[in-house]
């Protein structure tokens, strides 16, 4: 068995799991190969089947009340194994706070590459994948591959969009590993509030920046976002700073892909340009016509956004109703 | 706790990056250089750790294939100790594997430690692997996206900050941590500390000094091309008389994109 075979993909998150399935499967059948899903924890057994469902052939399913909560030594040793003896070609693993270290390690076990956050994937005309991903600061995009097998890479959640279930026949196989134990001890788990409307999901984000002076004047980006129906976004400095929000759109934080984005007192730093990169349309309002956000923009406004916000707001009303 | 070893990167300053526009390439013959900015985090938690607890040595450790000492001075007057500069221009093309196996030899040549203090993900390659890899190398308990740490005898405790919780993980020592941007604000060296730094010492190792076999720091992954994106973007201004002309003409030009409306 010195073959290499198929392609596995995890993420401890259900969803990126299924988000990753849907581009596995893509690449499996280019390739012809076997997409496999790895299930692991305490009472999973219900999920395997949805997971055939969005394209797994196969899912190799670890139950064991050792692996309730997610820590790294025993999910690296489990994934380890796995590898070790199924020999996987690609292994794409979901980039979370801890998915990404899990790869990094499986990947230092196995002495091959790994390349973490693609934002896109293909295969070359060797059948090696090719993964895309933004590098120095936001400034360039870098296409990289794999000189070793296998290939790991990290998926960031929402890259890729989850596939319709469709019934399916695949194998469910319980794969049998010794449980190592984990290194660190966690002492104390706080679930954090998280918003359930997810900035990813908006068609039409307006954004605020440094331009905007007071808390109070966020209102007049929400007034605009409830006409079109959007979110209201932000620079990373109005979270980190100012703690006028608590995340924001850019490298570091949310990569966001609306119909339209409405960057309002932003200058467009490479930072924050990085995430809106897949926007369709960009307009940009700033009173500095030598902003660098303009060079990104579809349509720029050199203006006051005190000034233009409402007039917008009443332009808009008047062409919607 | 007697010594803090902590993982810096002289890292490509991105935000004073040229590209050239006919080619899209980056210019990065002769751009700025700095410490990386997570890394200062990891420096300024082992100081802090330090004037809470005393008596601790702070080594920093850097993998370059250029120069580093100029960026390894700030470290020293920011309050490292002393700092180690591994310097080999066959370090041009490595990846975060070899990188990280340069790490483990050089901290196993230094000795015993406490504590790796490393950041979650370097401001040039943002790949945010090679502590993983360290910790995998060395064998030691990990922790990361780490907002807060206390130091507790022969052991840590540290608060992760997930996607959708905090956990608060324990660990003996020696262990390594990974540090977010959250957990402080790194100081500014003042003229005093400056000049203090000067004395401090700056050891540089080479490949050879460290016996590093060429094959284990052979690249795995190889990067076909690296490119500004292009922007196809309009670019189109909106003028007019006032802010309610401009409002307009701004409001029928998304219409007729299709982006607003029906
Ligand atoms: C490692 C790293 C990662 C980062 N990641 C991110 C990230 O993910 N997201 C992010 O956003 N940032 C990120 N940053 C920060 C980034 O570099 C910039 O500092 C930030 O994006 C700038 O925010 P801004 O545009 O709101 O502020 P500024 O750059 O200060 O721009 C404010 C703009 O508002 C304009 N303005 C002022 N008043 C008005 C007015 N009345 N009307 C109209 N225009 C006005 C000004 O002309 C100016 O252009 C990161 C930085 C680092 C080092
Ligand atoms: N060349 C290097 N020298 C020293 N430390 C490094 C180097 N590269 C990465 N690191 C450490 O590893 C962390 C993650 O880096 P990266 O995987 O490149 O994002 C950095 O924040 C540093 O602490």
């Amino acid at each position: 068995m010195s073959e290499n075979k198929g392609i596995i993909v995890y993420s401890e998150k259900h969803d990126l799991l299924l988000e990753i399935l849907g581009k596995g499967r893509e690449i499996a059948d280019k390739l012809q190969k076997e997409l496999a899903a790895v299930l692991i924890g305490y009472g999973v057994q219900g999920k395997a089947n949805e997971l055939i469902k969005h394209g797994a052939d196969k899912v190799f399913l670890i139950d064991n009340h050792a692996l309730t909560s997610f820590q790294i030594e025993p999910y690296l040793n489990v994934l380890h194994s796995l590898a070790t003896k199924y020999k996987p070609e690609t292994v794409l693993i979901g980039s979370t706070r801890n998915g990404k270290p899990l790869a990094a390690r499986l990947a230092t076990r196995l002495q091959t590459g790994c390349i973490p956050d693609c934002n896109r994937l293909s295969v070359d005309e060797e059948g090696r994948l090719v993964c895309e991903r933004i590098t120095y600061g936001g400034t360039a995009i870098a296409k990289i591959t794999f000189k070793t097998k296998p290939q790991i890479a990290t998926i960031p959640p929402r890259t890729f969009e989850k596939p319709q279930p469709k019934e399916r026949n695949g194998q469910i196989i319980n794969f049998d590993v010794k449980i190592e134990t984990p290194k660190t001890e966690i002492v104390e788990t706080k679930p954090l509030e998280v918003s359930a409307v997810r900035i990813e999901d908006a068609d039409v984000i307006v954004s605020c920046g440094r331009g905007l002076e007071k808390k109070e004047d966020i209102v007049l980006l929400e007034e605009l976002a409830q006409i079109l129906n959007g979110q209201v976004g932000n620079t990373r400095p109005l979270a980190e700073d100012r703690k006028w929000f608590t995340e924001w759109v850019g490298l570091s934080g949310h990569k966001v892909k609306p119909k339209l984005y409405i960057a309002c007192g932003i200058s467009g730093v490479i930072q924050h340009v990085a995430g809106i990169r897949d926007a369709k349309l960009i307009v940009a309002i700033n009173k500095d016509e030598n902003a660098p956000i303009f060079e990104v923009a579809d349509y720029g406004v050199v203006g006051n956004l005190y000034e233009i916000l409402p007039a917008l707001k009443e332009a808009l009303k008047k062409q919607l109703q | 706790m007697n010594r803090i070893i902590v993982c810096l990167k002289q890292a490509i300053d991105v935000s004073q990056l040229k590209v050239d526009p006919a080619t899209r390439q980056l210019i990065t013959a002769g751009a700025a250089k700095k410490i990386s900015d997570f890394d200062k985090n990891a420096l300024e938690e082992a100081i802090r750790i330090k004037e809470k607890i005393g008596n601790i040595e702070i080594l920093t450790v850097t993998v370059t294939a250029e120069d580093a000492k100029t960026v390894l001075r700030e470290a020293l007057a920011m309050g490292a100790d002393k700092a180690y500069m591994v310097n080999d221009p066959s370090f041009k093309d490595i990846d975060t594997l070899g990188t990280a196996y340069i790490l483990a030899e050089t901290i196993k040549k230094i000795g015993n430690f406490d504590l790796i203090l490393c950041g979650e993900t370097s401001l040039d390659s943002f790949s945010g692997l090679v502590s993983s890899r360290l910790a995998e190398l060395l064998g030691l308990p990990q922790i990361t996206s780490v907002r807060k740490i206390s130091v507790e005898g022969d052991a840590v405790s540290a608060e992760r900050a997930l996607e959708d919780s905090i956990e608060t993980v324990k660990a003996k020592t020696p262990a390594l941590i990974a540090v977010t941007r959250e957990i402080n604000q790194p100081r500014i060296p003042s003229l005093m500390m400056i000049m203090k730094a000067s004395k401090k010492e700056i050891i540089t190792w080479t490949a050879a000094d460290l016996n590093l076999p060429r094959e284990k720091l052979d690249m795995k992954i190889e990067v076909k091309e690296v490119l500004a994106p292009k922007t196809e973007r309009k670019r189109v201004k909106i003028t007019g008389e006032s802010a309610q002309e401009i409002a307009e003409r701004l409001v029928k030009a998304l219409m007729e994109e299709g982006v607003i409306g029906r």
